[in-house]
């Protein structure tokens, strides 16, 4: 009992809650570039333009099947040798989104699918070019459907982000790691305290996300 | 028109993705290091984190503090003068080699042992630390040396690219080894039971056994392990720099505060012989 | 990439060993698991109902590297010894197994429910009922989204890594930090990694497309 007091003494949660700052700070930033770069590559790859879908496509599907860990590995030990050296969040930033923005891609896709052909028909016969119609109407309606499927994808992009631990990105559980190993006492209190943030976080965005689809159907 | 000239940016992303990939890309660290260095005022060095009197994150201000830490802010004092800064981005066993050819980081001073097959990609300055490796076990264990781990179904614990993880699987061929991605999880894989013994060099284990008063250091060392500060292949100018920091701190006695505040008061070290 | 591949090939060939035992093992068993918590969601009992969304909704919003470490650092150190592999294959395993459990769920709950109806009124009870008439057909339905349940399982095993666990990741990082050729390793091991995956997530594509 004595050591659960002590583990969470204010210097101990302060640094779990800094820890816990840099996991929200990479998990938004990366939601927010994969949701554009998926949307993206979800258009391009239902659209079939002629070389470059097939081309993006087996892309997608070559990132979709690696391990996580190692688009990290390949950003931070990689892409140095391209002239372009992103510290560690930086990289982080960037494999999650390279990553998330394939399995969003997917997901977007069969989104844009789902919505009736007739409603692209009508919004080109009443003088939409390709790009208007599927920008203002089609995909408001798939983005609508595929809430749920996207916000559980968020939700994975935020746990993912713990991995980075392997190239010392200093996220919440990396710090939770630094406390209980100056300390093995601490060792139960730190993992509860895992436990209850990223569940915290990741059902509160859950509980969130029922709402909005609710609200919106 | 269009449409072609989309597929050819993609082929030629394709083809420069492919080219990173294999490894094919110049390195980076073709520059003068000194030079830029001297330019910025910063040096920029990978430490460890996790690795307690030489590189710890210490919770309370979220500094790295360590042997190793003070040894690049004296370095760094001594090149680039009084106002010259040390920048530190933390690194693991695993990670400061890539980082280094990388030119993320300008060097290493990271408990790294000099060795022949690390000399073939980066350069050592003259060694700067003089450790061994031994052994951490509980209190209470059977194990005195090496010796005894030799036998099959043994485990030992280490860190991936860790020097002591090559050097023990030469010592005891028969023990099966664990490789954990740093020290702070190595330690408490010892603690959970999942090896026998924690093997990696006599300053690190000594950190670790003032921490967790469970544990001691057993059977002496039974390698050398001078550690270098490493930088890239060609970076002569600062090697040299970095050699003439090194015997300065140990002539004006610099030196041998350093091994003072941080060996000075660990029981079962006799920091004494460490001093130059 | 070849000389990794001569020098290193019986490292990596244990590696794939042991992520598709994982892998494998950990498909098993939380497609049972998995199942269990699907029907007791759709059971009448309002415990059964209320202790699996309370697994599910646990296991679904907790890295798995948290769950995984929980069960080599801390399950030892005060329960029973567990290995790495064990423990990575049981943290896959619980994982897994709530995700699987929704998918499971969505598929029973496409079944017409007058074929639960039907088969209680020709004197089934719900236990027979469940495992003759409604699981089988909701199987089917489902076996698209479990076969990229596995793909995502052969990915995630990578988890073992941090626990040394002798997975191909594993392997991968030793096979880098001895030859210091990081690239190359990890292409390597990526390439392994695709020759199991990219046939499977394709033939899944295509299941789906032909049920659809």
């Amino acid at each position: 009992m004595k050591s659960f007091i002590d583990a969470y003494s204010w210097i101990n949660l302060r640094y779990l809650l800094e820890g816990l700052w840099i996991t929200v700070e990479v998990s938004v930033a990366s939601v927010i570039l994969s949701f554009i770069l998926g949307s993206f590559l979800g258009i391009i790859r239902y659209t079939k333009i002629k070389y470059v879908s097939a081309i993006v496509g087996f892309i997608i599907d070559l990132i979709r099947n690696l391990p996580l860990l190692l688009i990290i590995f390949f950003t931070y030990f990689g892409l140095p040798n391209f002239g372009f050296k992103p510290e560690i969040i930086p990289a982080t930033i960037l494999a999650m989104t390279i990553f998330e923005s394939t399995m969003l891609a997917e997901i977007i896709r069969s989104g844009i699918q789902a919505v009736p052909n007739g409603q692209m028909e009508g919004a080109r016969a009443n003088g939409l070019t390709y790009w208007q119609a599927m920008f203002q109407i089609i995909l408001p309606q798939a983005y609508k459907k595929m809430i749920p499927a996207l916000v559980s994808q968020f939700i994975s992009l935020i746990k993912d982000t713990s991995l980075a631990t392997i190239i010392v990105l200093p996220d919440l559980t990396y710090h939770a790691q630094i406390i209980y190993g100056q300390n093995a006492n601490y060792i139960i209190p730190m993992f509860l305290a895992l436990a209850v943030m990223y569940f915290i976080v990741c059902y509160g965005l859950s509980v969130l996300a029922n709402y909005i689809d609710r609200r919106l159907a | 028109m269009k449409k072609q000239f989309r597929l050819a940016t993609l082929l030629v992303a394709l083809g420069a993705l492919m080219l990173t990939l294999s490894g094919c890309g110049k390195s980076l660290s073709q520059q003068d290091v000194l030079q830029n260095d001297r330019k910025a005022n910063t040096i920029t060095w990978g430490v460890k984190a996790d690795t307690k009197l030489f590189g710890l994150m210490d919770v309370r201000d979220n500094q790295i503090k360590g042997f190793d830490v003070d040894m690049a802010k004296h370095i760094t004092r001594h090149i680039l003068g009084k106002k010259g800064k040390a920048k530190f981005i933390q690194v693991t066993s695993q990670s400061r080699i890539p980082l280094l050819k990388n030119g993320n980081i300008d060097a290493i001073i990271a408990t790294m042992t000099i060795t022949p097959q690390r000399e073939k990609v980066v350069s050592f300055s003259n060694s700067y630390f003089d450790a061994g490796q031994s052994l951490l076990v509980p209190n209470g264990s059977k194990i005195k040396n090496v010796s005894d781990l030799n036998k099959s179904g043994t485990t030992v614990l280490g860190v991936v690219g860790a020097n002591s993880v090559q050097n023990i699987k030469k010592f005891a061929p028969k023990a099966r080894v664990l490789e954990l991605q740093d020290y702070a999880q190595a330690l408490t894989s010892l603690k959970a039971g999942q090896g026998v013994a924690l093997t990696t060099d006599n300053g690190i284990l000594y950190g670790m056994a003032v921490q967790n008063p469970g544990f001691k250091v057993v059977g002496g060392t039974f390698t050398r392990e001078p550690y270098g500060v490493a930088v890239n292949k060609g970076q002569k100018p600062f090697t040299n720099e970095v050699n003439k920091a090194i015997k300065e701190m140990e002539a004006d006695g610099e030196y041998n505060q350093l091994i003072k505040k941080w060996f000075g008061n660990v029981p079962g070290f006799n920091y004494k012989e460490l001093e130059r | 990439m070849i000389t990794i591949l001569s020098d290193h090939w019986q490292e990596l060939l244990t590696g794939l060993g042991w992520t598709l035992l994982s892998s494998v093992l950990a498909l098993i068993f939380s497609l049972i698991i998995g199942s269990l918590f699907a029907i007791m969601e759709v059971t009448e009992s309002k415990v059964a109902r209320t202790i699996a969304r309370i697994y599910i909704e646990i296991f679904r919003n907790i890295p798995l590297l948290v769950i995984t470490s929980f069960f080599y650092l801390v399950i030892p150190m005060y329960v029973v010894k567990v290995n790495g592999f064990t423990a990575g294959t049981i943290g896959l395993t619980i994982y897994t197994s709530a995700f699987i459990a929704e998918t499971v769920r969505s598929g029973i709950q496409s079944v017409d429910p007058g074929q639960m109806e039907g088969a209680r009124a020709n004197g089934l009870t719900f236990w027979q009922a469940m495992s003759n008439v409604i699981l089988p057909q909701a199987f089917r339905l489902v076996i698209p989204p479990l076969g990229n349940q596995f793909v995502n399982l052969v990915k995630n095993s990578s988890v073992l890594a941090f626990v040394a666990g002798f997975d191909l990741m594993y392997q991968a990082n030793n096979i880098a930090s001895i030859t210091f050729d990081t690239i190359n390793s990890y292409m390597v091991v990526g390439v392994l990694y695709l020759i199991i995956t990219m046939p499977i997530s394709y033939y899944m594509r295509y299941l789906e497309k032909r049920l659809a």
